[in-house]
């Protein structure tokens, strides 16, 4: 088992779901990526997404829109989110998703971001625009290194593709909670749980609920009912009301911590 | 049924492969919308009543068929036989009418409430609101700040419409990030909402679509100039943007193989420059806006911004079916300048009192090189694409600027 999943086993041996961060890798900067995964880590993330920054972010709300924007004007690329990485691998064990867009996979190759992401410490690859009748081509090499591939579910996935995605799943399925962007506001976060509990029962694969989720509160209407919740925008938006990096790490630590409070199960 | 021709049918038209490019790299919001769109147009191909309807309203509403012209003095300038296939008079002004006409019609069919688009210079979001006043749906188009300000008569022209436009200010604020913004929207209220894709570009079954509908072009034109030039041409010559008017023309000839097939891309300030919109001259492979095809990048799989004076063509994509065509050879593909597309324009003004788009000039810019490879008996044929009233302002501007 990699470690996505042992961080999602741990968790629900503590009759608890595990909490996902999200983070823009580059946003503010690199080195302050590394430090701000450490804190999420060390506050009680269980699984970190480190996105990979893309010019046409086409899932993404606003917030993360404009993250985007500045690690892409910082220079950010996929080689330099994988350098990070390897830094970050030499402080702490916390699982890393790279979570992104195809075009930047595509121009690194497929075979070679599957040996180069595993050499350098990463545990899987998410990829936004990437259906499963799109993803062999990274998602073969990737499992052949012993990579996860994270295959998303929507509200709109019919059970042929729900299936599909069961049967692509290595760690957990990312059920997105509503349709829409991320960062927009849930409709109805509590009905979207108990579907995506009712799923994960049937499936028998962990689930984590993403899109929406901002507050302990929401948290902890998704908890009781599946394996793992992401939190990204909100975390996103602490980055950027951030006046310095210092002060962007601090506000993170505090947030994950409130967050981690809503993960109990009773 | 519409003729499709043989060639261009993907060898599989379930996945919308053209070769290694088309595709659907869509976030799994939308790909059961994009089944349930696929399913619903082979259907409504198999409907006579529903091809019936679509061909009142090309012929009665529209105004299809449009002529095909010799264009004689042009000719004589241009030093071989001209012909054009007139979209310019297709009502609202360009051949963009065609594709959204029928695409509205299928999504009264399908049941959708509710329209959206993006739009670049502002022709195909005028010929969305257009067919949405005339189907009584409400229509929202997405447009890159930038566009809105160097293309206002649309802007204006959608308003009376009735639809709703919104200025895109994210990115170069063009037609790239308008689309962006109507996949946003399109992933949010997917379930009431049809999105009017303006090209060949976007993930399958778009690209098919928007080339069936546009077929019509080349089919007519085939028949004309059979008819009035007594032979079929040595070339076919249009401008690509997203590639649908050159798609729509292409169709009727691509399995003549006698038939050279040109397109022309934006050169911008020149290739060399780096400030042009030529993914197929210039670009690499790469996946935007759901489907692989040619793109303008950055080594590290970023998209770059294009550049044209033409709203229409300043996209850093292109239709999957033209990568095709480029790699197997079946067309090819050329560019010219801002300069040479204001050239161009300015000639056909004076020499056939026709004013066309500032994206169709890049056609007739590249009649010369066509010309010159052709020799003086060549008959070519130019899709005419649309007309240019909606590119004074830019155009004044830019000759002011001239001096
Ligand atoms: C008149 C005209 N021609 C051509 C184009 C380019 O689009 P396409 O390449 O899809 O025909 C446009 C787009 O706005 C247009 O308005």
């Amino acid at each position: 088992m990699g470690r996505i999943a042992d961080a999602f086993e741990n968790a629900r041996k503590e009759n608890r779901a595990a909490l996902v961060i999200y983070l823009c890798a580059g946003d503010p900067n690199l080195s302050t990526t590394a430090d701000l995964v450490v804190a999420a880590a060390e506050a009680g993330a269980d699984v970190i997404e480190l996105g990979v920054p893309f010019s046409d972010p086409t899932a993404d709300g606003p917030a993360i829109q404009r993250a985007a924007e500045r690690a892409l004007r910082g220079g950010t690329t996929l080689c330099g989110v994988l350098e990070t990485v390897r830094a970050i691998r030499a402080r702490t064990d916390v699982p890393i998703l790279l979570f992104g867009y195809y075009n930047p996979i595509l121009a690194y190759g497929e075979h070679k971001l599957a040996d180069d992401a595993a050499d350098s410490g990463a545990d899987g690859f998410l990829v936004v625009n990437l259906p499963p009748e799109e993803s062999a081509g990274l998602r073969e090499p990737a499992v052949g290194k012993g990579l996860d591939f994270v295959p998303l579910v929507a509200p709109t996935s019919n059970s042929e593709r729900i299936a599909q995605a069961a049967a692509a799943a290595t760690s957990f399925i990312y059920y997105v909670s509503m349709t829409g962007v991320t960062g927009s506001k849930a409709v109805d976060l509590a009905s979207a749980s108990e579907r995506a509990g009712a799923l994960q029962r049937e499936l028998g694969c962990p689930i984590a609920i993403g899109f929406g989720v901002k507050t302990k509160d929401d948290v902890a209407t998704v908890a009781p009912h599946v394996d793992g919740v992401v939190v990204g925008s909100a975390v996103v938006r602490t980055i950027e009301d951030a006046a310095t990096p210092e002060e962007a790490v601090a506000s993170v630590r505090e947030l994950v911590a409130g967050l981690t409070q809503g993960l109990n199960r009773q | 049924m519409r003729y499709v021709p043989r060639l261009m049918q993907p060898p599989e038209p379930a996945s919308g492969r053209y070769g290694p490019y088309g595709g659907r790299y869509v976030a799994e919001t939308l790909m059961p919308a994009l089944d349930e769109l696929t399913q619903a147009y082979q259907e409504s191909q198999r409907d006579p009543a529903f091809q019936a309807e679509l061909d009142v309203l090309l012929h009665q509403y529209a105004g299809r068929e449009t002529p095909t012209y010799f264009a004689s003095r042009l000719s004589e300038e241009i030093g071989c036989r001209i012909w054009l296939k007139r979209e310019d008079l297709c009502h609202t002004g360009a051949h963009k009418v065609n594709n959204t006409l029928g695409q509205i019609l299928l999504a009264k069919r399908m049941g959708k409430t509710r329209i959206i688009a993006e739009t670049g210079a502002g022709q195909h979001g005028v010929a969305t609101a257009t067919a949405c006043a005339l189907m009584g749906l409400p229509c929202e188009v997405y447009m890159g700040a930038e566009d809105v300000r160097r293309q206002a008569p649309n802007v204006r022209r959608m308003e009376l419409l009735g639809a709703q436009v919104h200025s895109v200010t994210s990115g170069s604020s063009t037609l790239k990030d308008a689309m962006n913004e109507a996949l946003r929207d399109w992933v949010t209220n997917v379930r009431t909402t049809h999105y009017c894709v303006g090209s060949v570009a976007g993930p399958h079954p778009y690209p098919v679509i928007v080339r069936d509908f546009q077929a019509v072009i080349g089919q007519e034109a085939r028949a004309q100039m059979l008819e009035q030039a007594g032979k079929l041409p040595d070339a076919v010559v249009a401008c690509v943007g997203g590639g649908s008017n050159a798609m729509g023309i292409f169709a009727g000839f691509i399995d003549d193989e006698s038939v050279r097939l040109i397109g022309v891309e934006a050169a911008g300030e020149g290739i060399e420059t780096g400030h042009h919109a030529a993914p197929l001259c210039a670009g690499g492979v790469g996946v935007l806006h759901g489907a692989k095809s040619y793109v303008l990048q950055t080594a590290d799989g970023q998209i770059v911004e294009a550049h044209s004076i033409s709203a229409g063509l300043d996209y850093p994509g292109v239709g999957p079916e033209h990568a095709w065509l480029k790699d197997t050879g079946r067309a090819t593909y050329g560019s010219v300048t801002d300069d040479a597309a204001l050239d161009a324009f300015q000639q056909l003004c004076r020499t056939e009192g026709i004013i066309p788009a500032l994206e169709t000039s890049h056609a007739f810019a590249y009649l010369p090189t066509v010309a010159k490879a052709l020799g003086p008996d060549a008959d070519i044929l130019v899709c005419l694409s649309g007309r240019g009233d909606k590119d004074l302002e830019t155009v004044l501007e830019k000759l002011e600027e001239r001096g």
